[in-house]
C-alpha cells in the first residue's frame, strides 16, 4: 500500500477545499439558510407539524441530505475530473498506486468535505429550529455512509463525463429532482396514493427517511430498508468502480 | 548488467483501429542518453506513455530495471520520470506544494531539502510560494522538470523538452541533463530539433510509422551513413563540366564557380584523391578548398524519406 500518495492526494483535495471555502463551504451555508427562511418560515408557518415535529425542524435532515449528495458528487466528479481535462492526469497514471489507493484518497477527500460541510449545515440549522438528535451514532454512520457512497458515484461521472456538460448531466437532471421528490420537504404521507407508490422508487427517499428516522425515530420507511437500500446502492457503485479499473475505461486507452 | 529498460515485441492499436505502434523491440542502456528522433505520429510519445504506465499496450513486454511494468509496476514506475510534451499542471496550486505532492505520489517520504535542491537547480526556488497559472511558459516548463525529477527517478523521460523553449533555458536544461547523467541517471529525449540529439545524445533511435526503422551509436551513425560533401571555389568560372568528369556526378553552381562533390564512406564513388588528379589534368584550378559532414537530421530525412 503507497500511504504516502493515498496522504498526497487526499491532502491535495483538502487544501482544494479550503482554497476555494466560499464555494465549498460559505455557499451552501447561505443557501441552506434561504431554504429556512423560505420553506421553515414562510411555509411551515401554515404548516403545523408532521409526525409531531415542527415543519422547520421537520425539514432539517433533508436539507443535509440535499447537500451530502449534490456536494459528494461534484466534489468527486470535479476532482478527478478535473486532471483528466487538464491532462494533469498523467502524473497519477504514471504513479505507483493502485486504483484502489486513487479511489481511497479521491473518494476520502470528497466524503470528507461533505461531511465537514454536513455537520456546518446542522449546526446552521440549530440557529433557526430547536433540534433533537434520538440516535446520534445512526446519524453519524448515515452521514458517512451517504457520503462516501455518493463520493463514490461522483467519482464515477467524473470518470465517465467527456465534457464539463455531461459532468452537471446527472446532478441536474437526477439527483436534484430524485432529492426534491424523496421526501426532503414532505412526508410521503402527504402524497396521494399512486405518488406514494412512485416515491418507493425513489432511493433517495430510504436515505431521507433513514436520516430522520435518526434524528426524530419517526420514518417514513423502516430503518431497516433504508439501511438496505442505501448499502445496496454503495455495493452497485463499488461494482461499477471495480469494472472502471479492471478495463481502465476512459482513464487508459 | 541487463538493460535499464527492455521493450520486446511490442504493439499498440487504439480503439479507432489505429496502428500506432507494430512490433517494436528496444533495450536502452543504463546511464546512456538515447534520442528517440521520428517525425510527428510517428509512435514516440505512446511508446514513452506505454513504458510510463499511461497507456496500456496492447502486446508485448517492458521492463524496468528488471521489473514488468505490469507485475511489478510499482517498483518500475518508481523508478522512472516524465516530463510530458504538454504544459499540464494543475495551475491554483504553489510551486512548492505541487512539487512536494509529486514526489509523496511516487511514494518517497518528504524531503523539504531535497525539493529545494531542485527548486534551486532548475531556478524556480524564488518561485516557490507562487502559483503554476502565475508562471511564465519557460518556467512551467522547469516545474514541470521539477515535478519528475521530486522523487529521485533513475530514469528520465524528456518528450519534446526543449519544444517552444528558449535559448537559455534550453542551455539550462542541457546542463541540467548532463549533470543528471553523472549522477548515473539515464535519459530518454524525444526531439524535432535533430541539432541536440546529435549534441546531447550517446544513442539514436529513429522511429518511423510505428517501428524502429534504426538504433545506433550516434558517432557510428553518422560515420557510417553521414555524407560528405567537397566544396572547391574556382579560380574561373565554368560553363559545364566536362564530359570527362561524369563519373563523379559533380555539380556546378549558377554562376559556375563552385563545384559539388558528394560521397559517402561506403561509396563506389571514386575518392576524393584522384578528382584532384583528374581536375589539374584538366588544368582546372581552384582557390579553396573545403569539405562538409552532413548532419543528422539529413541522415535523418533520408531514412525516413526512404521508408515512406
Amino acid at each position: 500500500m503507497n500511504l504516502r500518495a493515498v496522504w498526497a492526494i487526499y491532502k491535495m483535495e483538502m487544501a482544494r477545499a479550503f482554497r476555494t471555502v466560499l464555494q465549498s463551504i460559505v455557499s451552501p451555508v447561505i443557501s441552506t439558510s434561504l431554504y429556512f427562511v423560505v420553506f421553515g418560515s414562510a411555509i411551515g408557518s401554515r404548516i403545523t407539524e408532521i409526525d409531531g415535529v415542527s415543519y422547520g425542524a421537520f425539514i432539517v435532515p433533508g436539507l443535509i441530505m440535499l447537500s451530502l449528495l449534490t456536494q459528494s458528487i461534484s466534489n468527486a466528479s470535479f476532482a478527478i475530473y478535473f486532471p483528466k481535462f487538464v491532462g494533469s492526469i498523467y502524473e497519477l497514471l504514471s504513479a505507483p498506486v493502485s486504483y484502489l489507493e486513487i479511489i481511497i484518497a479521491y473518494v476520502g477527500g470528497a466524503a470528507t468535505k461533505s461531511i465537514i460541510l454536513g455537520l456546518i449545515i446542522l449546526a446552521t440549522a440549530g440557529l433557526f429550529v430547536p433540534l433533537t438528535i434520538e440516535h446520534p451514532v445512526w446519524m453519524l454512520a448515515f452521514l458517512v455512509l451517504t457520503a462516501v457512497t455518493f463520493s463514490l458515484f461522483g467519482f464515477i461521472i467524473g470518470i465517465w463525463a467527456k465534457s464539463f456538460e455531461q459532468l452537471q448531466l446527472v446532478p441536474l437532471l437526477i439527483i436534484t429532482p430524485l432529492t426534491f421528490l424523496g421526501g426532503s420537504f414532505y412526508s410521503i404521507d402527504m402524497l396521494p396514493g399512486i405518488w406514494r407508490t412512485v416515491t418507493l422508487f425513489n432511493p433517495v427517499l430510504y436515505l431521507v427517511s433513514g436520516f430522520r428516522w435518526s434524528f426524530y425515530g419517526k420514518s417514513d420507511v423502516s430503518i431497516g430498508i433504508s439501511l438496505g437500500m442505501t448499502v445496496v446502492f454503495l455495493l452497485v457503485c463499488i461494482a461499477i468502480v471495480a469494472w472502471i479499473f479492471r478495463t481502465g475505461y476512459r482513464l487508459r486507452n | 548488467m541487463p538493460s535499464i529498460i527492455s521493450i520486446s515485441g511490442v504493439t499498440k492499436t487504439y480503439a479507432t483501429g489505429f496502428k500506432a505502434l507494430k512490433e517494436i523491440n528496444l533495450d536502452i542502456e543504463r546511464g546512456e542518453i538515447f534520442a528517440l528522433l521520428g517525425p510527428n505520429g510517428a509512435g514516440k510519445t505512446t511508446l514513452i506513455s506505454i513504458v510510463c504506465g499511461i497507456v496500456n499496450r496492447s502486446s508485448g513486454t517492458v521492463t524496468v530495471d528488471g521489473h514488468d511494468i505490469s507485475r511489478d509496476y510499482r517498483t518500475a514506475r518508481s523508478l522512472i520520470g516524465l516530463v510530458p510534451q504538454e504544459l499540464t499542471i494543475d495551475a491554483f496550486e504553489s510551486v512548492w506544494a505541487t512539487v512536494n505532492y509529486s514526489r509523496g505520489l511516487f511514494g518517497k517520504p518528504a524531503n523539504h531539502a531535497f525539493v529545494e535542491k531542485v527548486l534551486r537547480d532548475l531556478s524556480l526556488w524564488d518561485k516557490k510560494d507562487a502559483k503554476a497559472i502565475t508562471l511564465s511558459g519557460g518556467m512551467k516548463r522547469r516545474l514541470m522538470i521539477a515535478k519528475a525529477l521530486s522523487h529521485e527517478p533513475r530514469v528520465l523521460f524528456l518528450d519534446e523538452p526543449t519544444a517552444g523553449v528558449d535559448v537559455e533555458l534550453r542551455q539550462d536544461m542541457w546542463a541540467m541533463v548532463r549533470r543528471l547523467r553523472e549522477d548515473g541517471v539515464t535519459i530518454i529525449l524525444t526531439t524535432h530539433y535533430i541539432e541536440e540529439a546529435e549534441a546531447m545524445a550517446d544513442r539514436v533511435g529513429v522511429i518511423n510509422r510505428g517501428e524502429i526503422v534504426l538504433v545506433e551509436d550516434k558517432a557510428e551513425l553518422m560515420r557510417t551513413l553521414g555524407r560528405k560533401r567537397l566544396l572547391l571555389e574556382l579560380r574561373s568560372p565554368l560553363a559545364t563540366i566536362p564530359e570527362t568528369f561524369s563519373r563523379y556526378a559533380l555539380e556546378l553552381s549558377p554562376d559556375g564557380d563552385r563545384l559539388t562533390y558528394t560521397y559517402d564512406n561506403q561509396s563506389e564513388r571514386p575518392g576524393v584523391a584522384s578528382l584532384l588528379r583528374d581536375l589539374e589534368a584538366a588544368g582546372i584550378q581552384f582557390r579553396d578548398i573545403d569539405t562538409q559532414n552532413s548532419s543528422l537530421e539529413e541522415i535523418f530525412v533520408n531514412l525516413v524519406r526512404k521508408d515512406a
